[in-house]
């Protein structure tokens, strides 16, 4: 099993990295390696094992439906990159074309 | 009056029932620590922020409830170094990442509010791998921390930081996060006690995920009493954390007093040995082996035969979660914004800021764990993992049917130099071998000292391992172990830390 730098590219899209070209170039050959010693899971023979999740098994947690105050406005937009009347200010979100 | 370093070498449980019997002050004894912090962090470099007027602030608290007659809990007035991972209104919270640099959260985590209820003086925040992603804190947007037994040597990580705070007598107590074993290796290179309680028995409301199956809050001590003091503070129930357990805290105070393991049935695990551990951990190892045999314990072999694969799996599961936890950085909300020239759109911000504020580590694990989840590889990858996941659970199972607790080295070397694994990431993976199939099944870990290395004079962890809410055991047998390792030397193991002894020195130089 191998990783080309194309398909490196192609995750760092998907993950919403601007990866240099040297950044490509190091992290090709280093999840290279890392992706073929993680691909030893599949030497196990696991037929018919269930998947863990978590640790822990917990079904669902239910609590009592009661107000509690939030943070007020002020609180939140005080730790915001930019904020314009009241709320987050953020770059356009659709394509110009 | 006692000394600063007088203060500053008692044990926790010392300082607490001094302060209660009013001999010293809750400020004088956080005076006591920020001057040793002051004197000696420009080498250990464990803090990223020290907080030192509200931790003279909350000393002058409890001093002032001790004086109206209040009842102080038992640990009021001890300082505390606190991972920055864990958020705190009054101090910035960085998780050791530039993408967060400065943030000041509008809330405190539930173990920082149990904390501060519990007067314990919170005396600012660590060094860690960037979002708890390392074994060495080299992985920190800030700097690496140093070992205060050898600084040109790492103090373990990502809990690197808290570790060295504690092991350099900055602090009795500190808090850490263990997803893979963060608590334990520190604990073990520097010289301390770490532990990871089971999963879900400390909350993780307010602390900055990594990967949520698998992080667990705990204690960073010099001794197993402190550990079990700062475990009882800071667990329990949390109704604001889904996944914490609505059961009761294990007696780990009551077991830490007992310290008695005669007639314990202690198992030896089979595949925690071998190639790749160094001689001097394993003959520390084996004689600790010996010395529970010889305190009364039952030793057995147990074998675990999937606990080969926990690396592996542990390294597409927590890549995986991490990839989807970490998408929240997205600089909409809060942290660094990059490229925002009223042109760009939202999404080309969000990648220019991933990709300045975030480093190497956390970039390859976030595509690895992207790569695991990607249509055409999940079964193959994330899948396989979690029904690896499974076997080690049943092997945990199947061995504590036979033992009462587990027992392995903490991690297979000593403290590694700085640099030497920094550019090789599955070497520094190795770190995590022993620890790791303790996150994977959620059960209760320990990290206590069990002598140095004799070819490099530095200490060596003993992993204890105990079942689902059996915390108090590993208490049992850490002060075992402890007791008669302190007894047999006349000191405590970190008495014999010298590169302390060379900060102090270095220190008194740049005074002169």
């Amino acid at each position: 099993m191998s990783i080309t730098r194309d398909e490196v590219a192609h995750l760092a899209r998907l993950s919403r990295l601007a990866l240099t070209d040297d950044e490509l170039d190091r992290f090709a050959g280093q999840l290279d390696v890392i992706i073929g010693a993680v691909a030893r899971v599949q030497e196990v023979a696991a037929a018919g094992i269930p998947p863990t999740t978590h640790a822990v098994p917990f079904s669902n947690v239910y609590r009592e439906d009661v107000l509690v105050p939030c943070l007020d406005a002020g609180t939140v937009l005080a730790q915001a990159p930019a904020a314009e009347q009241g709320r987050f200010r953020v770059p356009r979100i659709l394509a110009e074309d | 009056m006692a000394s600063g370093s007088e203060l500053t070498s008692l044990t926790a449980a010392e300082m607490a029932s001094a302060v209660a019997a009013g001999e010293i002050s809750a400020v004088e004894l956080t005076g006591a620590h920020l001057d040793r912090i002051a004197r000696t962090d420009l080498h250990v470099r464990a803090f990223l922020h020290v907080a030192a007027d509200g931790a003279l602030a909350a000393a002058k608290a409890v001093d002032e409830r001790r004086a109206a007659g209040e009842p102080l809990g038992p640990l009021a007035g001890v300082p505390l170094a606190l991972k920055d991972v864990f958020t705190t209104i009054d101090m910035p919270t960085t998780c050791g990442s530039k993408i967060l640099a400065g943030w000041q959260p509008p809330f405190d985590a539930t173990i920082t509010t149990r904390l501060r209820e519990a007067g314990v003086v919170i005396l600012g925040k660590t060094n860690m791998d960037e979002f708890a992603m390392g074994s060495s804190t080299e992985n920190s947007a800030f700097g690496p921390s140093h070992n205060p037994w050898d600084l040109a040597r790492v103090p373990g990580g990502s809990s690197g930081g808290s570790a060295a705070a504690v092991a350099a007598y900055q602090a009795p107590l500190g808090i850490g996060t263990d997803t893979g074993g963060s608590i334990r290796q520190p604990a073990a290179v520097c010289g301390l006690v770490g532990v990871k309680p089971t999963y879900g028995g400390s909350s993780r409301y307010g602390l900055v995920a990594f990967a949520s199956s698998l992080d667990t809050p705990g204690p960073l001590a010099r001794t197993v009493l402190d550990a079990a003091l700062l475990h009882e503070t800071m667990s329990g129930h949390d109704p604001c954390d889904s996944t914490s357990l609505d059961a009761p805290v294990p007696p780990v105070v009551a077991a830490a007093k007992h310290a008695d393991v005669a007639g314990l049935r202690v198992g030896v695990v089979t595949e925690l040995a071998g190639d790749g551990y160094a001689s001097g951990v394993l003959s520390r190892f084996n004689e600790a082996v010996e010395l529970l045999e010889s305190l009364g314990a039952k030793v057995t072999e147990v074998s675990c035969p999937h606990f080969s694969y926990g690396l592996p799996a542990y390294y597409l599961i927590a890549p995986s979660e991490a990839s989807s936890n970490l998408a929240r950085f997205d600089a909409m909300r809060y942290g660094l914004r990059v490229g925002d020239d009223m042109r760009a759109s939202a999404e080309d911000v969000m990648s220019l800021t991933r990709a300045a504020g975030f480093g190497a580590e956390v970039k390859r694990r976030i595509m690895l764990g992207t790569y695991a989840l990607s249509s055409g590889y999940y079964d193959a990858y994330y899948g396989k993992a979690q029904q690896v996941r499974t076997l080690i659970a049943r092997d945990f199972s199947a061995a504590f049917e036979q033992a009462d607790v587990l027992v392995s080295p903490t991690t297979p070397t000593t403290a590694f130099r700085l640099g030497e694994r920094a550019d090789d990431p599955m070497a520094m993976y190795l770190a995590d071998l022993c620890t790791i199939p303790g996150n994977l099944a959620g059960n209760a870990a320990m990290s206590v000292p069990c002598g140095l290395a004799p070819e490099d004079g530095l200490p060596v962890g003993l992993q204890i391992m105990a079942p689902v809410l059996a915390d108090d055991r590993l208490y049992r047998v850490g002060a075992a172990v402890e007791g008669a390792l302190d007894q047999r030397r006349g000191h405590r193991i970190l008495d014999e830390a010298n590169g302390i002894e060379r900060v102090g020195d270095a220190s008194a130089e740049a005074g002169r």
